[in-house]
């Protein structure tokens, strides 16, 4: 579904990713593992068009990625939820929602927020109030629905896991899981928490110095012990 | 170059003040070959160079952009204005000169002090408030300030010693348009050698910080709000001279002369000489000041009538500044430097 | 008590001439984080495209859209032309280039209609209504005023409120990348922006020009009048903005009364300061002295 192929790309003089291959299959979640500075933020930015690759190309579903403006991305079927959330605390819930509604293609059914508001209750109860009153967690559940309702068929997701509680992480990854299965949903999903990625995850990356060291099942990577040691700490 | 000479060379003061001398010297060969007509023209420039002396290092050097130093302007002429107004018992001219300096400085201490906690479009608001604000003074206080006819101000007769030693030198009777162009120009000279050598130094150094990452330079200790309010001041003193001079080459401050379009158009000066640097500060003055002339007849000659063809003039500027801005934000002095570096470093 | 009655009354119509022009500000300010400056010149020189029609004998209506339109033309082409090259560049790039554009409009109309004041119609009455023999300075011109700005903000509120473009619009100024992941066309809202700011900007001279003087500058006191009040609000709040400039313009109305109307732009500017030193973050901030 994802096809990542020789991806390289540099902020200035400094190489971010350095001629990375992969291929995220359809209906299944990938996680993209490493330490930080490892590379992993710059090939979901490089993807989504945010960095421009300086050579190689993503193809989504077949079509070459390298020339699509950001703003077009949605469109294809592509979205992209950044580090840090990216809930727009200015504004409602509901609007929040709504504009993830917006960016899905012109072929798309329209946006339901009501199965949005099903799977989350408590954000149904809170429509709207604006963002702000959302907790870390809600916040993140929030920009997943968001993105949901762009209708993509790919979801890349940075660090959903970030300063959440153990319990509220377990919550995300399952509710992404069971989304793999209902919509059939493609994940690349970016981690720094290694041992509940892989626990989901079919496949995972493992990056370093914005050069990808492996590749393989995450049940493999899982029980390399050498690998865990070296690049996920656990 | 004698080692004497290097000696000088080598310390910062010694080379602004041999740069000064050598200034003075091509000043007193320009204003004693020209005519009385390009006299005023050059005591013109004087004051706009002073006034865009102090604003670029405000704005080059601290960061802080001011759209009012035309009010501390009208400050620096009214208080020369009022100081002269007794032609029998006028205070000495260097005493007044200091004095709008002074009236100056003080007002932008209190200015500064307000706008100091603030930057980026608040202090460019209030000191465009400033800019509207201070010409309404004048109107109110119509008694003392002469509302809208403003205030004739009496130039003090030239000095017997200074038209002596001026004959002495040059053979030449002093005008008094010449004698105000001296002074315009003199205080040029003092006021750049003053600001070159505060750049230079630890101040300098410390608003160059502020301007750059103010973050950082509150973390290594300096105090923001005291650094800001000393590049303010020192920049509305010069505005004050510049003033005080601008009273004295045009023998009149009214409302009129202080409208915002002054302002607008001395951060045009600096902006075109490029932020931070003294020699594009006088460049752009020079080009505020000849400038207009040059288009104005062109206006005229293409069938404008006076007061269009009057217009011309800031809309070149207007337009050179905000291409400026776009294309090599840098400014002459800028630009001209960072060619001059490439052609160094590929011979 | 007349006196006191008649002088709330026109600054109240003063006020909300600049809480509109406060409003184009923030408007402005909350998208692109540039106080544009250039707003009292683009606002002058539209309403001279409006005099130049209605002297040329067509309706006061036909000058009055024509205002309108040229404003928010105009202000998509600044947007396009001059302000993208600067965006992301350090702010006092875009600062000075919005003073080099003010010197331009204010130079172009002198050139173009003159710099003699001129004097603009107005489609009302400019004379008080009477309450038995007492004369209410409400003008039928002030009424109108009043109503078109609030109009005005009407409009606004639903755009924002409930169109999709004005969502767009707002999540543009409140977050650029999340709102192109999520497909806005941020460029295009910003330009959008601008416009409408510009045509907001439009609206105020019109409403300040009638039955009055118009000249090249006369506008020049109502972008510090405009930045005082959107500042009083807060600066990023359009209800601040409106706040702002009713409180602006009922005290300018009072000094203009009891001191002189000479000092009304010193009072203006005593007005910022003070709120600037007490409450940078506006009159209605919670936060204590935000960083500004």
């Amino acid at each position: 579904m994802l096809d990542i192929r020789d991806l390289t790309a540099a902020y200035g003089p400094v190489t971010a990713l350095d001629g990375v291959s992969f291929t995220a299959p359809e209906g299944k979640i990938t996680a993209v593992l490493g330490a930080n500075g490892a590379g992993k933020t710059s090939l979901l930015r490089t993807i989504s068009g945010l960095l421009r690759p300086t050579k190689g190309t993503a193809y989504l579903a077949g079509k070459d990625l390298s020339r699509v403006p950001v703003e077009r991305m949605s469109r294809l079927g592509l979205a992209h939820v950044p580090e840090g959330r990216g809930v727009i605390t200015e504004l409602t819930v509901e609007e929040n929602l709504r504009l993830g509604g917006l960016g899905r293609s012109a072929r798309a059914k329209p946006a339901d927020l009501e199965r949005i508001y099903t799977l989350f209750p408590k954000m149904a109860d809170r429509r709207h109030k604006t963002a702000h009153v959302l907790s870390g967690g809600e916040r993140q559940m929030l920009v997943i629905g968001r993105a949901l309702l762009a209708t993509p068929k790919v979801l890349l997701l940075d660090e959903p896991s970030l300063g959440l509680a153990p319990r509220i992480v377990a919550q995300i990854f399952d509710l992404l899981k069971s989304l793999v299965e209902s919509d059939g949903l493609t994940i690349v999903l970016v981690e720094q928490n290694a041992r509940s990625a892989l626990s989901i995850a079919d496949y995972g990356v493992v990056l370093n110095l914005g050069k990808l060291v492996v590749h393989d099942d995450a049940a493999v990577l899982a029980a390399d012990d050498k690998l865990r040691h070296a690049y996920l700490g656990f | 170059m004698t080692a004497f000479a290097q000696r000088i060379w080598a310390s910062t003061l010694g080379r602004h003040l041999l740069l000064a001398g050598l200034g003075l010297v091509a000043v007193a060969l320009v204003l004693e070959n020209t005519s009385a007509f390009r006299n005023g023209q050059f005591a013109v420039m004087a004051y706009m160079g002073i006034a865009a002396g102090g604003l670029t290092v405000l704005t080059g050097l601290n960061g802080q952009l001011s759209l009012g130093h035309g009010a501390f302007m009208a400050i620096g002429a009214y208080t020369t204005a009022l100081l002269l107004d007794d032609y029998e018992s006028a205070p000495p001219l260097i005493l007044v000169l200091l004095a709008a300096t002074a009236v100056a400085l003080v007002i932008g201490a209190g200015v500064g002090v307000a706008a100091a906690r603030l930057h980026g479009p608040y202090i460019a608001g209030a000191t465009l408030a400033l800019a509207i604000a201070v010409p309404g003074i004048a109107l109110y206080f119509q008694g003392t300030l002469g509302g809208e006819q403003g205030l004739t101000v009496v130039v003090p007769d030239v000095p017997n010693w200074f038209a002596d030693a001026a004959y002495f030198i040059t053979a030449n009777d002093v005008s008094s348009s010449k004698y105000v162009a001296y002074i315009g120009w003199f205080s040029l000279i003092v006021s750049y050698v003053l600001l070159a050598n505060l750049s230079r130094s630890r101040v300098g150094r410390i608003w160059r910080a502020v301007r750059d990452d103010d973050v950082a330079a509150e973390i290594a200790g300096i105090n923001l709000g005291r650094a800001r309010v000393l590049a303010f001041v020192v920049s509305t003193a010069c505005a004050g001279l510049a003033g005080a001079v601008l009273a004295l080459a045009v023998r009149l401050a009214a409302p009129s002369g202080f409208m915002l379009t002054l302002s607008l158009a001395l951060l045009s000066a600096v902006v075109l000489g490029g932020l931070g640097s003294l020699l594009g500060a006088l460049i752009g003055a020079a080009l505020l000041t000849f400038l207009p002339q040059v288009v104005t007849s062109i206006g005229l000659d293409a069938g404008l009538t006076d007061l269009q063809a009057a217009e011309l003039a800031p809309l070149v500027y207007g337009l050179t500044t905000m291409l400026v801005v776009i294309l090599a934000p840098a400014g002459i002095v800028g630009t001209a430097r960072a060619a001059r570096r490439r052609r160094r470093s590929h011979p | 008590m007349q006196q006191f009655l008649t002088t709330a009354l026109t600054g109240l119509t003063q006020g909300m001439i600049y809480a509109a022009f406060a409003l184009a500000l923030v408007l402005i300010w909350r998208s692109t984080r540039i106080v544009n400056f250039a707003q009292a010149p683009m606002a002058m020189i539209t309403v001279y495209i409006a005099l130049v029609i209605i002297d040329a004998g067509y309706s006061y209506w036909l000058g009055f859209a024509a205002a309108l339109l040229s404003g928010l033309l105009l202000g998509a082409v600044v947007e396009r032309v001059a302000i993208r090259p600067v965006e992301d560049k350090p702010h006092i790039n875009a600062v000075i280039l919005t003073l080099g554009l003010f010197i331009v409009i204010h130079a172009l109309a002198a050139v173009i209609f003159g710099s003699n004041y001129r004097s603009f119609p107005a489609p009302f009455g400019l004379s008080g209504f009477r309450v038995g023999d007492v004369n209410v300075a409400l003008t039928g011109f002030s009424v109108f005023t009043i109503l078109a700005v609030l109009a005005v903000m009407l409009l606004l509120v639903l755009l924002f409120r409930f169109t999709n473009v004005g969502l767009m619009m707002r999540a543009s100024a409140f977050n650029q990348e999340v709102a192109r992941l999520l497909g806005v066309r941020v460029t295009r809202m910003l330009t959008q922006g601008w416009a409408l700011a510009a045509m907001v900007g439009s609206l105020s001279g019109l409403l300040i020009a009638g039955g009055n003087l118009v000249h090249p500058s006369y506008m020049d006191s109502v972008v510090v009048f405009g930045f005082v009040a959107a500042v009083l609000g807060g600066l990023d709040s359009p209800i601040g903005a409106v706040v702002g400039g009713l409180i602006l313009g009922v005290s300018l109305s009072f000094v203009s009364g009891y001191i002189g109307s000479e000092v009304i732009a010193l009072a203006a500017l005593v007005i910022l300061m003070v709120v600037l030193l007490l409450r940078p973050g506006g009159l209605f901030s919670h936060a204590p002295a935000r960083r500004v």
